[in-house]
């Protein structure tokens, strides 16, 4: 696995990063000052989590005059979904075989 | 299939079988038949008994969390950094068993396997591939 997909899931792994990426999915574009605003942590700390998440290609800065916007990209999404297909597969496959198994149990 | 929200990430399986749940129970709880559908293992359907399921490719450590017999079944599910929980559930319909399996893998209270999915994802990623591989 490329160690994109360790900064993916450590980035996700922190719940206010997580609230952060979530508000930007919900809510479209934001600046620092607005994100932190309803963070509950300082301006410092939010930027320091944006920062993990841009590392991550969890979220995109587009600096306008002095203000930097930051949005989400939900594209940077995908490992996540492959890991839980593939668990998806793994407990399919394991149901087919307990059915077999129930089958055989009668026999 | 799939969803995310804000704790947890989780997989769930979901299907209609035709056996009644006490049968279904059997093969969810005797080391036997639990070999025969997923792996080897130690299990015993007693509350925080630690127990593994082993493999080719390594091994899952696990404890029962909850038990309720011929209802449902909860254990934690912990390989190479991976900290989840498994969870079924059966439900008794006319044609035999609603059996429903949830694994949460994220969970905003498990930071200890957070700090340790650097490493961890990276093992287990690997490992599930080969297995399924092998399971085609």
């Amino acid at each position: 696995m490329p160690n994109a997909h360790d900064a993916l899931f450590s980035a996700l792994a922190d719940p206010t990063r997580r609230a952060i990426f979530e508000r930007l999915c919900r809510e479209g574009e934001q600046t620092v000052g607005a994100l932190q605003a309803r963070a509950g942590v300082s301006q410092p700390a939010v930027s320091k989590h944006l920062g993990i998440l841009k590392d991550a290609g969890l979220v995109r800065d587009r600096p306008e005059g002095r203000q930097t916007h930051y949005s989400a990209q939900l594209n940077a999404l995908a490992p996540l979904a492959d890991w839980t297909n593939q668990m998806t597969r793994f407990w399919q496959n394991g149901f087919d075989r307990l059915e077999d198994l129930l089958k055989r149990m009668d026999q | 299939m799939n969803k995310l929200s804000t704790e947890t990430l989780s997989v769930v399986v979901e299907r209609e079988i035709p056996h009644p749940p006490e049968k279904i129970w059997r093969a969810l709880t005797q080391p036997h038949l639990i070999e025969e559908w997923l792996m080897k293992n130690d299990f015993k359907p007693v509350v925080k008994q630690r127990f593994t399921l082993s493999g080719d490719w390594g091994s899952v450590d696990c404890q029962v969390l909850e038990i309720e017999p011929n209802k449902s079944l909860s254990y934690t599910w912990a390989a190479m950094g991976l900290e989840s929980v498994v969870t079924w559930t059966l439900t008794p319909t006319s044609a035999g068993t609603h059996l429903r399996m949830e694994h949460s893998g994220f969970h905003a209270d498990q930071q200890q396997a957070y700090k340790g999915a650097q490493y961890g994802w990276q093992k287990f990623f690997a490992s599930m591939e080969e297995v399924l591989a092998r399971m085609d």
